[in-house]
């Protein structure tokens, strides 16, 4: 009988977690076992697996394993695979731009804006460019909110304005002066071919040109976006997936605070 | 007498739909004395009016803006282009180039009759009017002859923003097992007030609709679907300004299914809706006769809306959209009303009503290839859950007989679909419309059960809905907020300087010869 599979010997393996040199995780420490999976332009054969193997080798996995084998059309294969990635990362040496501020719940950002603020908070909102997708900035906004997380209409202390969805850059910012906002929101849905950033930056550049940039809270959102990326745009907060309505409020009435406050 | 599984009042169907049809007749009434540019426009390519200016300016949009500027329009394009085919012997194409060109003025050469210009335009509408037909006869032929898939059709989205790329992408999930290809817009586009022209390579989240992409796709498709031996349905979006227009532009190149609902336009585009109501009915009117399946987009009201409990609100619309189309001459068989129903994944039973309200909508309205969605907006990133999600609404699809199902991307809210994520996607449908097939023969459900309960509920609440939308009228209602929780002005939104009245000169003699009359 063949051992593998049931084999009871007892076996060397690495427990040790180094956290100057962590890798992927698979059901050992330090296995690096990854999964993946790409289309190559290739016709389907012993030569296309072949090839996927060595991508990955070049890809810094050991071990690679070509699970399923799949052509699409002629001249387009797909391939799920495994392999045991080489490459290590430092993690006690991360260092992650974070967006500053404890998030509260509705209540007690009211509270706190009551207390800290004194009168209600100006939010203008809106899809920005040509982006049609209103579904980031009504998940913010609207007063159901998402995923349990009320919207900002629903705030006593927060008086919001969805602008919706393909707001020229022009239009957001004038209506900024108009209702003398003390925060914008800005949601970008459509990321292919970096026009998001095109118009993050083009907003940017046209506060500044008013000499409003100072002047209000600047935040953008949407998937694809980081708080990294925004701080680089010249936005002062970024909020990404996973991110709700409470991180948002929290965050501009704990900066306007410490703007008005010192 | 047809039995409803879910033990549905018919009576109250009945009712709901004279409702509707009371609705639908009221707007019609609005409808039938107003023209837009984008009608106008829309007769001038019926006329072989083609091609841009030196400055990439449609002809269409030169010779109606011309129209326009000298505030004569309401007597409409055929008016003036009749009389100056007449005074000069040009045909169309001819004469807006010499507009274009600053070469003539039409609305300063000698006036003939009206008679006499209806006598000069009719062969020209003839001639337009056959080329559709024999567009359509081709299209027969194909499923005459090599056949087509099976429904619920399997229907997939190109998005990559290069008509030539979008044919390779296309190609792929046509021999994957693809029936329907859509290729999704340009973002923006549905706010553009004249279509570009010619093949283009770039385009956002999209492939720019143009005359000649559309040629590219259906030739490949063509090609593909003789292959396979199956004719694979080509699908564009016939919404936002420029409706009609690219209705004809459909109907001209081949297309099948065209997204065409003016209530989305208004309400997620901002569209003024008097403009594209008026745009609408020609729209339709040219897809009913030209063999096109329409699309409408009433699963999206409820991505703003909660989907439990404004569910009733899609079936309302469902009944006012399917009386719109039937004005509009558009059969029952081409009418892909849209529905799904967007609920979170987290809800309890959840599944139990979504095929409540699947099985609800199949028996109100049996004759139409109902298009069915799985949500975006529930896509979390976790494309393995995704896979899972796309899986139950397949499972639903083909319990309950839907027409067209949208193929829900395993990759959806990251990216546009790679060639890999449109095979997952077809390959999970397949197993599942296979391993399934005759589950909804077999099933019935539970008398006094959720699921009869909820598609009771649903059937209700919308026809509550729909009789305070008749006292209201639909423009009153949308001012309102009725739908998706958007309210719209009736004199708000883009393109309401494109309306006009229609004015004592005016005629389309399309609406008549392509409606029957």
């Amino acid at each position: 009988m063949s051992g593998g599979l049931y084999s009871t010997e007892s076996n060397e393996f690495d427990k040790t977690l180094d956290l100057t040199k962590i890798k992927p995780y698979g059901d050992t420490m330090n296995d690096g076992k990854t999964q993946l999976s790409f289309t190559l332009p290739v016709t389907k054969g012993e030569e296309a697996i072949e090839a996927a193997k060595q991508l990955m080798r070049k890809m810094g996995f050991e071990n690679p394993q070509v699970v399923y084998v799949q052509e699409l059309m002629e001249g387009f294969t797909f391939f799920n695979c495994y392999g045991n990635c080489t490459h290590t990362v430092d993690f006690t040496d991360i260092d992650v731009p974070k967006v500053e501020s404890t998030t509260m719940d509705m209540h007690e950002t009211d509270d706190f804006i009551k207390e800290n603020i004194g009168r209600s908070i100006r939010v203008i909102g809106a899809s920005t460019g040509s982006d049609a997708h209103t579904v980031g900035i009504d998940a913010i906004m609207n007063m159901k909110g998402f995923a349990g997380h009320y919207g900002l209409e629903r705030y006593d202390m927060i008086e919001a304005l969805n602008m919706g969805s393909q707001v020229p850059n022009e239009e957001f910012i004038a209506k900024a002066i108009e209702l003398k906002a003390d925060v914008l929101l800005v949601s970008q849905t459509v990321t292919q071919k970096d026009v998001h950033i095109k118009n993050l930056t083009e907003l940017v550049e046209l506060m500044e040109a008013e000499g409003l940039r100072d002047k209000v809270i600047l935040i953008c959102g949407g998937p694809r976006i980081s708080h990294e990326l925004a701080k680089e745009l010249g936005y002062d907060a970024g909020f990404g997936m996973n991110k709700y309505a409470d991180d948002v409020a929290s965050y501009a009435a704990q900066e306007l605070s410490r703007r008005l406050n010192g | 007498m047809q039995r409803s599984k879910l033990g549905l009042d018919f009576e109250k169907i009945g009712h709901a739909k004279e409702v509707s049809k009371r609705i639908a007749d009221d707007v019609q009434k609005f409808v039938d004395n107003y023209s837009t540019v984008a009608v106008e426009r829309t007769l001038c390519r019926l006329l072989g009016i083609d091609g841009v200016d030196k400055n990439e300016v449609p002809l269409p949009n030169i010779l109606v803006d011309e129209l326009k500027e000298k505030g004569v329009l309401s007597e409409g394009v055929m008016f003036f282009l009749g009389n100056a085919v007449l005074e000069t012997g040009l045909n169309p194409q001819e004469i807006a180039e010499k507009i274009a060109n600053g070469k003539l003025d039409i609305t300063k050469i000698p006036v003939h009759t009206k008679e006499e210009i209806h006598q000069t335009i009719q062969p020209l509408v003839e001639k337009s009017i056959r080329m559709i037909k024999d567009r359509k006869a081709k299209r027969d032929n194909y499923l005459d002859t090599i056949g087509e898939g099976s429904k619920p059709y399997l229907y997939v989205i190109v998005a990559t923003g290069n008509i030539y790329e979008d044919v390779v992408q296309a190609e792929a999930a046509a021999r994957q097992g693809a029936d329907i290809i859509a290729v999704i817009r340009t973002t923006g586009q549905s706010l553009l007030d004249y279509v570009p022209y010619g093949a283009t390579t770039e385009g956002f989240g999209g492939t720019v609709a143009t005359q000649e992409n559309f040629h590219i796709m259906r030739t490949a498709l063509d090609k593909v679907g003789e292959e396979e031996k199956r004719y694979i349905r080509l699908c564009n979006y016939c919404s936002g300004l420029c409706m009609p227009e690219i209705a004809a532009m459909g109907a001209i190149e081949g297309l099948d299914v065209m997204l065409n609902d003016a209530l989305y336009g208004i309400l997620f585009r901002d569209i003024n809706m008097q403009r594209t109501i008026v745009d609408q009915y020609f729209s339709r009117i040219l897809n009913g006769f030209a063999g096109v399946i329409i699309n409408t987009g009433e699963d999206n009201y409820l991505t703003t809306a909660d989907a439990f409990d404004e569910a009733h609100t899609v079936l309302a619309s469902d009944f006012i959209n399917e009386q719109l189309a039937l004005v509009a001459g558009l059969p029952e068989e081409q009418m892909g009303l849209g529905h799904a129903f967007e609920m979170t994944p987290d809800l309890e039973n959840g599944f139990l009503y979504e095929l409540a309200q699947a099985q609800m909508i199949r028996e109100i309205f049996p004759k139409a290839p109902l298009k069915y969605m799985p949500p975006t907006k529930f896509m979390t990133g976790n494309i393995f859950k995704g896979n899972i999600q796309d899986a139950l609404f397949n499972q639903i699809s083909i319990w309950t007989g839907q027409g067209i199902q949208l193929l829900g991307m395993l990759t959806e809210a990251i990216h546009t679909p790679f060639m890999s994520d449109r095979y997952l996607s077809i390959e999970n449908a397949k197993y599942i419309f296979n391993n399934m097939k005759s589950i909804g023969d077999e099933m019935e459900f539970k008398e006094g059960g959720i699921i009869r309960k909820r598609a009771a509920k649903v059937l209700d609440d919308a026809i509550t809905l729909v009789e305070s939308i008749e006292k209201e009228g639909l423009f009153n209602a949308l001012e309102k907020g009725i739908f998706a929780d958007i309210k719209r002005p009736k004199n708000g939104g883009k393109g309401l300087d494109g309306v006009v009245e229609k004015g004592s000169n005016y005629l389309n003699p399309f609406i008549e010869l392509m409606l029957g009359k």
